[in-house]
């Protein structure tokens, strides 16, 4: 039997308007795809801030898994287990 | 969404001064904590961008100063960048990259080199809004 456990994730700001303001929350799965498709069915439409449709990460939002940028990894499939930090945020980025 | 002014401190507009010049012709980045309008403290990013037209603060450094602020009980008030040669005022790319409607935009122009100027911006769908600075 596989235990998922539980996942915290951090929400930034721009995304608590769908956590009802909370910074701090919990999900579950094992990948951090299944992470954010758990998070978006407790948060609905947080998953399209976050995700295209084919389930990879927008270009303009980073995931980390416990500090570490998921596109260095395996991005969406990238491997979780209890007791992980997940983080979003979004990018900061402009120009003249 | 509130209109309140951000108040910066001559010290903090110091610093970020002299991080954009050093930077210069490239953009600066970075952010800007406190409370209740009130800046507290300048953190300075890196620029992914090799250019001298973008910025991109580096993502992993960014998430660990915003978590940073945000564990101590701050907010991230601020966003800046620098203008090396244009007008302290939101380019399109700004607008379109603007993932951050509580933040103020904060612009720091070296257009007049000796004479560096801000001005603060809330940016949300699209609409630029100016925030005052005291």
């Amino acid at each position: 039997m596989t235990d998922a456990g539980t996942i915290q994730v951090l929400i930034p700001t721009p995304l608590r308007q769908y956590t009802g303001g909370e910074a701090k929350v919990t999900a579950s799965g094992d990948t951090v795809a299944v992470v954010l498709e758990d998070l978006h069915t407790r948060f609905p439409g947080i998953g399209d801030r976050i995700r295209e449709d084919d389930g990879e990460i927008r270009r303009f939002v980073n995931v980390f898994v416990n500090g570490q940028n998921v596109r260095r990894l395996q991005g969406a499939a990238t491997p979780v287990k209890g007791g992980d930090e997940v983080g979003i945020i979004p990018a900061m980025a402009g120009g003249q | 969404m509130t209109s309140d002014p951000l108040v910066i401190s001559p010290a903090i507009r110091d610093e970020i001064v002299a991080y954009a010049r050093d930077h210069a012709p490239r953009e600066c980045c970075g952010v800007i904590a406190g409370q209740d309008g009130a800046a507290t403290q300048p953190h300075r990013l890196t620029n992914l961008e090799p250019g001298v037209s973008r910025y991109l603060c580096d993502d992993e450094e960014f998430f660990r100063v915003y978590w940073e602020i945000e564990n101590r009980g701050e907010s991230l008030l601020a966003v800046y960048h620098s203008h090396p040669v244009t007008v302290a005022w939101p380019s399109k790319t700004d607008v379109e990259f603007a993932f951050w409607p509580e933040a103020v935009y904060l612009i720091c122009s070296l257009q007049v080199p000796e004479d560096p100027v801000f001005r603060g911006f809330r940016i949300v769908d699209g609409e630029i809004s100016e925030v005052e600075l005291g």
